[in-house]
Formats: C-alpha cells, structure tokens, sequence
C-alpha cells in the first residue's frame, strides 16, 4: 500500500489535473529558451500561487519546474545550447544526432528519458524521504569538495582527444570561477575595478556565451543549412524510440537513481547530475567511443538524471526545510508565505498537503509524455525548416534576453558575448567548451568545501582525519581515480594491442 | 441610488485625500511599483518581500512587482540603484550589516551613504542554535565547554563578515571565549551542516527555529525581550550578555527620489508594518518587526555603524 494513497483521488480534481498540464506546458516551453532557467519560472509564477489552496500551489510549481528541466533539451539537442544548466551533457550527444538529421529521434528520447526520471525522483520522494535525507546530512564540506574534483576529473574523460587542451579549459574556467565577491570568505577578487565584474561570471549566461553564440558564428559564416531537412515528416519516432529506450533501460534506471541521489544535496543540483550519469553511462557502456559522437544512450542518462533531481530535491526540501536545489528554495519559500512549515512534521500534521503534492508530481511527470512530445515535434519542425536568415536573428535575440534576465543586468550579456567569442576561437584551435564550463561551475564548490573543512579540520586538530577518514569522501576519491585513470588505461591496452597486432604481421 | 450613494463616497474619499496629501503625490502610486531584491530568489530578503505584496496592494490598490539582482553579496544591485529614476517607482531592498561592512573592506561600488533608506521594517535576531540531540541543554554549557576547549567549539554561520559572524565575534568577547567560525554560503548551507553533525552550534536566525521546529534548539537570541514565537528561549540580555543583533532589512530609493517622496513612500512602509496580520506572519516566520522611519534613519545607521565597524574590525574583517 503506497502512503497517503488516499491523496491519490484529491490530487485528480480537474483544477489540479489542469495545472499540472498547464504547468509542465509553460514549463517545458520556458526551459526551452536558453537564459530562462527554472528557477526563473517558478519565481515569476510565486505571486500567483498566493490565491490558491497550499496543494495545488505546489503542483503547479513542481509541474514547472519538472517541465522546465525537460524543455532544457530541445535547445542543447537543436541548437548545441543547454537551454537550463542541467541539460549541459544533453548537447554532448543531442546535438551530434540532429546534426545527422535525428533531432527528432533525439527529442522524443530525450522525453522518454525525463519521464522515467521523473517518476523515480518522486517514488524515491514518495517512499523513501526520511531516510535519503540522513544522506543530505551525511555529506559535509569535505565530501562536497571531492565531489567537485570528481566532477573536475571528468575533464579527463570528455577531452579524449586532447588532455591537455582539456586540463587547460578546466584551468581557465576555475579561473573564471574565483572572479567576483568570493562567497564564503567575502573577498572581493579578480574584478579590475569594474562593477560589472563584482557579481562573478553567472553561470547561464556563461553557458549561452560557450555554447551558443559559436554555433551562431558558425551558421553565418558557412553556406550549410543549419540542421538537415528530412523530405518525409516522421512523425514521433515513438517506436524507435520506445525500442531504444527498452535496449537502454539499465542506463535509464542507473541514470535516474544518480540524479536522485544528487538531487539530494543541496548545492549540487541538475548539472552535476547529468554530467556524472553521463560519465557513469559511458564507463558502463560497450561503446564508449561513440559517446560524444551521437550516441542515443548520452541524451537517455543526462535526461533521465536531470529529472530525477526534482523529486530528489523535494526531499530534504521537506523533511529537513533545507531547499535541495534553487528552485526548491523559490518554492519553500512560497509555502512559508502560505503559513505552511515544511520539516519533519510535515509529512505527519500537513499529509494532505505533501502526498496530494507528491502525486501532482507524478501526474506532471506522466503528462510530460504527451506534451513534451508534441512540443518537442514543433521545436523541431520548426527549427529545422525556419531558413537561416531567421533562425539566426532570432536565436540571437533569444540569447540576449536569456543573458539579461538571469539578474536584470547588461553586463551579464557582454560577458556572454566576450566568453561566445573566446569560445568560438577555442573552438577553432581545438579546445573544447565544456571542460570551462565544468572549471566554472565546481571551481566555487570546491573552493567552499576546502576552506571550510579545512578550518573544520584545523580547530579540532585533526586535519588528516577529515581529508582522509571519512567514508564518504574515501569513495569519491576511489570514483575520481577510476575516472582520471580510465582514459589512459584504455590508451594503454589499446596501445598494447596494436603493438602485438604489428608484432604478428611481423612475423 | 446606490450608485449616487457610492460614487460620493469615491468623492468625498478623494477630495479627503487631496486635502490632505502633498501636493506633490496626490496620485503615488498609479502604477505597479518595481520592489527590486539584490538576492536571488528564495532566500530570506525575498520571502519577507513576498509577504510585504498582497498587504501593499490591499492598502495602495497597486501591485508591487518583486525583481532580483542578485551578484556579490547584494553589491551588484546597490552599485546601481542610483542609476535609476527617483520618482518613486523603483525601491530596493537593504540589509544590514552588509550595506555598512561591504563598503569599508573594498570598493563595492557603492559607499553606504549612497543609499537612500526609508525605512528598517524588520530584523531576524541571531540565535545560537544546537541540534536536539546536542549535550549543550543551556547557554551556559556550551560557554563551559568552550572555556575548556579554545577553539574548538565550531560554529556554521552564513557568509564572512555577516550578521552571524558580528555576533560571534561580539559574543566571543563578552563571554570571554575563543570559538571557530565556518562561513557557509547562505543560511541552509549552515543548517545543513548542523543538522549534518558536521559543526557543534551554528550562529543562525530565530528563523532557523521556526524553520527546522523540533529537529534543532535555541539556545539564546539576541533580541531585547523573547521572541513570541519562543516563549522558553531566553535572551543573552537575560544572560547576562548585552547582545541585540541581527539581519536587518529595509528598503531604500534611488538618491534623486525628493524629499516628500521619501516620505511618504516610508509612511507606505510603515502601514504595512503596522497591519496586525502582516506582523502576524513575520514572526511566524521567527522573524521580529521594527519600525524606523526615514526621519529616525541617520541616528540609527549611525549608532549601527559604530557597533559593526568595532566588531568588524576586532574579527579582522576590516583593517
């Protein structure tokens, strides 16, 4: 018997029903548009959530925010730009397969992909909250800072073709990250002076700049078409894709128990799921040379990871009132200004509440397949058949306001257009962006968790201890060797292959 | 008939109101005022902002719209406000110790007296909280154990040079102990490692009790009289430590806004601040109200200043 099932039937009236569609539409196109983050829709959406009953409320924020970590997609598969952070991985391989004129396929596995995501983060949510928030409190400032250098050491893995040029991208893009007002210990570094500088490089319009604005610069200056026009329309590709999605369904489960876990810790959030299901998928695959190159089973981890991260984050959310991941936190909130208080009692005194929220949250997750498909069909047509003296204008407006929006500010657009550009010539002699972004992305996290354990480690004495004796962090550290090593231990037996291969012919 | 009754009583509320508001403002506001938050969304300046919007609208008929700009601790949006147009449209929110420490350690772009506040409309106290399971039951145990262990007592707190970290210096001092301060990024980063073992006590807010409810305990609040929502937790005055200390939040105007403006626009303020409910809702939040207006605004900064620049400077936070 599944807890609060008796919520089940309030969480079916016809107005939540309609939110929750609602809500996973204007989510799903929201997080589409690169620079309009989940974070933003839910927060722009709060003022209306005042009039309505704390249930539905909260249905329609989750209904959101799980449609916007899905729409994420369809920019990194269309356009080779994560439209949310989150879909960061998704470009890896979704953006190689619309190049090759399987963009469709591509979305609707993509869509696959988030539903079975989603519906684990909430069973998980459902079923097993208390517990999975002791996991939320077992990790501390030192298993946040391995967490980050293995984050760092996936460089390695997604810069096969030079490690160097990676480790240099990795470089420059913790560099970015020390720019600003330091978080924790207040400094002021990097800045030259200017107050545009003061508020550190904001990582969305980062990623617009990275991502987007070279594959703008490409599209002018070439004659191709952006994305190949297939003569027939294909419909769904819904059988394919279920096939597919059946032959990956161990990814898909793997994939999803990852985003959960990581959508547990508050900090980690969406990103840092994707990109270490997406590491987790290529060690495990038989195929890893193809990872990067097109590889559907790419799109199905980082997907099913990200959407995972909802109901995972839910979870200390309301056991512990400690917001999982920023959208969370715009959501606690909203609950606080209705008077409910979130917490361990939570679940006891305000049930009606939780489990009609947590089975909107199912019912959100299985709308997405219908709405997300049928999205997804029109993103695509449409970007695929707009001629390019459109697409391009448009595209590029879109990242303008993108950039703006994430804190109203104009600076944040001439940074996105300086890293675009910087990007592109990267780009040109071979560097890859992603090993900046994930510099620039974990560079902060791994600065936070260092000075804190380390001031932890220095005031009890026992320094050594807390780097070195905490479970936790041991199997990080195990993970990151494992993953740092990879790529040269497949070099090294592929090597000695080779040299056996010429030994024999030269016998 | 009943529209002639009701349309001279529109009437009569008109011409009341032109008799006696300033010439200036007969019609302020006549449209949506932008309520910009130097933070991102979901923390604690957004959600007392939140609350703020539904009692503004009910009293002045127009919307309050809630933006962010969020960047360097708050020093993004205050670098700028004075770039905006002082007709009364724009207001930002200001936080206290942040506008006044930030300023003296670096260029932040903004020195405090370019802020234009019109009102201090609430504070959350700083509180020292332990889990519910810690051996510390009292104030007085946690003071002993520090007294045996210099140093080793480790508290979370949110940020450098904050509200937290101000009140432990100060409380260091007056209890006459050495303690360790982790800044953490925000108030749940702090809570978390609490709740996670991974520090002794954390120097939260009264909020971090209302939040976490019995999975956390109060030890103290640096408050003037207990906090309604927590009639058991006594206060470091009634122990003996003169601490009053906190977040302090108001809401400030961009410089050009005239003189009668400012004002009224604190007289807004304060209306809402006076609605039973509003403040109903607050301290559910464990926050505590305040009420400083723009004519008492220079006195209280003033005093404010002189308490944070000595603690600020004894934690060598300032040179």
């Amino acid at each position: 018997m599944l807890p609060g099932i008796d919520y089940f039937t309030a969480a079916l009236t016809p107005l939540n029903i309609m939110l929750a569609l609602g809500g996973v539409v204007a989510g799903t196109i929201v997080g589409s548009l690169p620079g309009l983050t989940a974070t933003m829709a839910v927060a722009v959406l709060v003022p209306l959530t005042f009039a309505m009953e704390p249930a539905s409320a909260l249905i329609l924020m989750g209904a959101i925010y799980t449609g916007a970590i899905y729409g994420g997609a369809y920019a990194a598969i269309l356009l080779n730009t994560p439209g949310t952070p989150s879909a960061i991985a998704t470009t890896f391989d979704g953006y190689p397969m619309a190049k090759r004129g399987d963009g469709d396929l591509a979305v609707t596995l993509a869509c696959l992909a988030s539903v079975v995501g989603g519906l684990v983060g909430a069973l998980a949510l459902l079923l097993l909250a208390p517990p999975l928030a002791e996991v939320a409190l077992a990790f501390g400032p030192m298993e946040y800072f391995w967490l980050a250098i293995f984050g760092l050491s996936l460089i390695a893995a997604l810069s096969e073709q030079s490690l160097l040029k990676g480790l240099i991208g990795g470089c420059f893009g913790l560099l970015l990250s020390t720019i600003g007002v330091a978080d924790i210990s207040a400094d002021v570094r990097f800045t030259f002076g200017s107050k545009t500088l003061l508020g550190g490089i904001e990582v969305v319009s980062a990623l617009i700049g990275l991502y987007c604005v070279p594959v703008l610069i490409e599209l002018v200056a070439t004659a191709d078409r952006h994305l190949k026009v297939e003569a027939s329309s294909r419909g769904f590709r819904l059988r394919e894709g279920f096939a597919i999605s059946w032959r990956g369904k161990i990814n898909l489960i793997r994939s999803s128990v990852i985003g959960t876990l990581v959508g547990i810790l508050p900090g980690a959030g969406g990103s840092i799921a994707g990109l270490v299901a997406y590491s987790e998928a290529r060690r495990a695959a038989r195929n890893p040379q193809d990872f990067g190159k097109g590889e559907p089973a790419g799109i199905q981890a980082t997907e099913s990871a990200n959407n995972a991260t909802v109901g995972g984050g839910f979870i200390p959310t309301m056991v512990l009132g400690i917001p999982g991941t920023p959208p969370d936190a715009v959501i606690l909130g909203a609950l606080m200004v209705q008077g409910v208080r979130t917490g361990p009692n939570l679940f006891g005194q305000e049930g009606s509440i939780v489990y009609t929220f947590i089975y909107g949250l199912f019912l959100a997750t299985l709308l997405m397949l219908p709405a997300g498909l049928v999205i997804g069909r029109y993103a695509y047509r449409s970007i695929v058949t707009v001629p390019k003296a459109l697409l391009v204008p448009t595209v590029a407006f879109m990242t303008i306001i993108g950039a703006y929006s994430i804190r109203n500010n104009t600076s944040d657009v001439v940074v996105m257009i300086m890293l675009g550009v910087i990007g592109w010539v990267l780009g040109r002699i071979g560097f890859a962006v992603s090993p900046i972004v994930l510099g620039l992305i974990l560079g902060s996290i791994a600065e936070q968790g260092f000075v804190q354990a380390w001031t932890i480690g220095s005031a009890t004495g026992d320094l050594a201890g807390m780097f070195f004796g905490r479970p936790i962090s041991l199997g990080i550290v195990a993970l990151t060797l494992l993953s740092l090593f990879y790529p040269l231990m497949r070099e090294f037996y592929a090597r000695r292959r080779k040299v056996k291969e010429e030994n024999s012919y030269g016998e | 008939m009943k529209t002639f009754v009701s349309f001279a009583g529109t009437a009569l509320a008109a011409l009341s109101l032109t008799l006696t508001a300033p010439a200036v403002a007969q019609s302020y506001p006549d449209k949506p005022v932008n309520y910009i938050i130097p933070f991102g969304p979901g923390g604690e300046s957004d959600i007392t902002a939140r609350h703020q919007q539904p009692f503004f609208q009910k009293k002045f008929t127009e919307e309050l719209v809630v933006e962010y700009k969020p960047g360097g601790g708050g020093a993004v949006g205050w670098s700028q406000l004075n770039d905006y147009k002082g007709d009364g449209y724009t207001w930002m929110g200001v936080n206290l110790p942040h506008i006044i420490i930030k300023p003296l350690q670096k260029d932040v772009g903004f020195k405090t007296e370019d802020l234009t506040t019109v009102y201090m409309f609430h504070y959350t106290p700083d509180a020292i909280v332990v889990p519910a399971d810690s051996d510390f039951k009292t104030l007085q145990d946690l003071i002993d154990h520090a007294k045996e262990n210099p140093g080793k007592v480790v508290f979370s707190g949110s940020g450098k040079g904050t509200a937290n970290h101000i009140a432990q210096i100060r409380f260091d001092k007056l209890a006459g102990v050495k303690t360790t301060y982790v800044p953490f990024k925000g108030t749940g980063a702090a809570v978390t490692a609490l709740l996670g073992k991974q520090v002794t006590a954390e120097w939260g807010y009264t909020s971090v009790g209302a939040k976490q409810g019995d999975q956390v305990r109060m030890l103290a609040v640096a408050m003037d009289a207990r906090h309604p929502m927590f009639p058991d937790v006594p206060t470091f005055k009634e122990l003996g430590f003169d601490l009053v200390s906190g977040a302090y939040r108001g809401i400030a105007v961009p410089k050009s806004t005239p003189e009668e403006l400012r004002k009224q626009i604190s007289d807004m303020i304060g209306k809402i601040n006076a609605d039973p409910e509003f403040r109903k809702r607050l301290e559910n939040d464990g926050m505590a109200m305040l009420d400083v207006p723009y004519e008492d605004m220079d006195a209280f900064l003033k005093e404010m200043t002189e308490t944070y620049t000595a603690a600020a400077k004894e934690a060598g936070v300032l040179n």
